[in-house]
């Protein structure tokens, strides 16, 4: 996603994109970033986008409970063979690295679910015999609750790639921040894109947080925690975001995650102890801003570190 | 032989714990470790690295730039938006790029060669509780499916070589590839969720990616009691979906403590949840018909 040069940190520009991840699945993600969303929301200078980029296993929806307004199919493009033109010359089959074509002596056989949707058989087929269909691998719809705007992703049962669904919602996303951007005076406040992402370092994790201003990491202080905090510090890396850690139930485990950002000097930009009334409510769909007043506190707090360290990423401590 | 597969939809739910305990009650086994992208169980079952091998899967566009005249053409073609032109100069961003090598086909002064990838690492290993097949992805690399399916077919020759006729196979989260490559072909998937409004949305999915590919299902409801009504709910759920729920498990502390010695919860002390995860495992050994 890129960003031109009218966009950057709070402060420094009109907006900001921040992407809430994890290595390990099960950290509290979808709780950060909702509850970061709810209390950004009660101020009046900042406009909203919640984009639930976990398509695999949305979970956004329902603590936000957006009234969704717009649904559609998100299609990949896969190859349609058109055999008056077709000679089984073979040459698609040998170029998709995918092994998503394979040409017999009387056919080409095409395996959707693995295509990528390159376009390499179809650019490449000397006949011109290959022309491209839409596939639908997912939905996306699009929302809103009274003060934030969402839209998640959904990606059908049984489709093994999940990334075109993510880039089609950061696509939407961006498009629509960019109106408003050119806007002006006219958007009100300043934009806020906030992104769940799912968890993991393979490909969906590296197309939800691309482009992000700051990747806030939340994990837990155990073993696990840490061996895949360690993972998904190293994919930061990798894409040069600046990023910090929320220290999910910081009251259970050990100090090996806390040793582990001193070390690194990376910033633990907000710490919540395990507490079995917030569990509780989470269990049923209730945030904890809305259980505790006091968590809007810190989740402001939450905030402002992040835009001190998206705009000096550099100055870390 | 017989392969089960330890999977949750949602991330965090406790695959991992569970598969470590089982690790400890079943007998002649082979251990897997299916989640390729944060893999954990090695920190319950401390392997000892047998044989290591490099994971070479998809391939990797290599520019030549003297050859290259910077036509352009390449990045007009690239649908994954890989290719730039920066300072008039063309690169190629490998983050993006998927290597379907279709610039390398196109180019034409032949000023890109596609090379073999090695995108991660595999291990064959052995703990005290037998042998285990594990892997690591590359940061931010692709192919997590092939990685899976090498895990599971080293998994199978282990088994075949050593005469053992168990796989127990920690999975990864969500529905994607990754999990697809898992599930395919196992005898059982035991699905591990919790009664939260997430753990619930995702249990559904995951059942019907097992549906969709024709694998027995049955569920673990972990800390079941942090919303007992959640918890009537999945069991009312899995009824109506034909997915028995073959054991539930208390919330408690003693599972995080484990965890921080480094061991599986059944080996660490004697409690609730050791003997939760017992009475799971005898429920499991007669539902997949072994000593």
């Amino acid at each position: 996603m890129p960003r031109g040069n009218d966009a950057g940190p709070m402060g420094v520009g009109p907006g900001m994109i921040i992407s809430i991840a994890s290595g390990k699945g099960g950290t509290g993600k979808t709780t950060i970033a909702v509850n970061l969303a709810l209390v950004l929301a009660e101020n009046k200078k900042y406009k909203i986008h919640f984009l639930d980029c976990d398509v695999e296993e949305p979970n956004g929806h329902l603590f936000l409970k957006p009234v969704i307004q717009n649904k559609e199919s998100v299609k990949v493009p896969i190859p349609k063979i058109d055999y008056l033109k077709c000679n089984l010359c073979g040459k698609c089959g040998q170029v998709c690295v995918f092994n998503a074509i394979a040409v017999t002596k009387e056919k080409v056989i095409v395996f959707p679910e693995i295509c990528h949707g390159c376009g390499a058989c179809t650019l490449l087929c000397p006949e011109k015999a290959i022309t491209e269909e839409g596939r639908e691998i997912g939905i996306l719809e699009e929302g809103r609750t009274d003060s934030i705007s969402f839209i998640h992703g959904r990606l059908n049962i049984g489709e093994p790639i999940a990334v075109p669904i993510i880039k089609e919602i950061k696509r939407k996303a961006m498009k629509r921040y960019r109106c408003r951007l050119q806007e002006g005076s006219k958007a009100e406040g300043q934009e806020i894109i906030l992104i769940d992402a799912p968890p993991g370092t393979s490909c969906p994790v590296i197309e939800a947080v691309k482009g992000s201003d700051y990747t806030v990491l939340v994990t837990e202080p155990t073993p696990f925690g840490l061996h895949d905090l360690v993972l998904a510090v190293e994919v930061l890396e990798k894409l040069r975001i600046p990023h910090g850690v929320v220290l999910n139930r910081c009251n259970i485990g050990d100090s090996g995650v806390e040793q582990y950002c001193r070390k690194h000097n990376i910033p633990i930009l907000l710490s919540i102890p395990h507490d079995r009334e917030i569990a509780a409510a989470y269990s049923r769909g209730i945030p904890m801003v809305s259980i505790d007043s006091g968590y809007k506190h810190k989740f402001s707090r939450l905030f402002e570190n992040i835009v001190q360290y998206a705009i000096y990423p550099n100055n870390k401590q | 032989m017989k392969e089960i597969v330890i999977i949750s939809g949602k991330g965090g739910t406790g695959k991992t714990v569970i598969t470590a305990s089982f690790a400890v009650l079943a007998k002649n086994k082979v251990l897997g470790d299916c989640d390729v992208d944060a893999s954990n169980l090695d920190l319950l079952l401390h392997p000892k690295v047998k044989e290591k091998h490099d994971f070479y899967a998809g391939l990797v566009p290599i520019l030549d730039i003297d050859k290259c005249t910077d036509c352009g053409l390449c990045r007009e073609v690239c649908r994954y938006d890989a290719i730039s032109t920066i300072n008039n100069r063309t690169t190629i961003d490998l983050i993006s790029c998927e290597g379907c090598g279709l610039c390398a086909h196109i180019c034409p002064e032949a000023a890109i060669q596609m090379q073999k990838n090695r995108c991660g690492e595999w291990f064959i290993s052995e703990t005290r509780y037998g042998p285990l097949v594990h892997a690591r992805l590359g940061i931010a690399e692709e192919n997590s499916g092939i990685l899976v399916t090498l895990v599971r077919q080293n998994a199978q020759r282990v088994a075949q070589e050593e005469n053992l006729d168990l796989i127990i196979t920690d999975g990864p989260p969500g529905i994607g590839c990754p999990l697809i490559a898992t599930l395919t072909g196992a005898n059982l998937a035991v699905i591990v969720t919790e009664p939260t409004l997430a753990g619930i949305h995702d249990l559904e999915r995951v059942v019907k990616v097992t549906q969709h590919f024709g694998v027995k299902a049955v569920s673990i409801i972990n800390k079941f009691d942090l919303n007992l009504e959640n918890s009537d709910q999945i069991s009312h759920w899995c009824d109506k979906n034909k997915v028995e729920v073959i054991g539930k498990i208390h919330f408690d502390n003693v599972i995080a403590e484990a965890l921080v010695k480094g061991l599986p919860v059944v080996e660490y002390s004697k409690n609730r949840v050791t003997e939760e995860i017992k009475d799971i495992w005898q429920r499991l050994e007669k539902l997949i018909n072994i000593k």
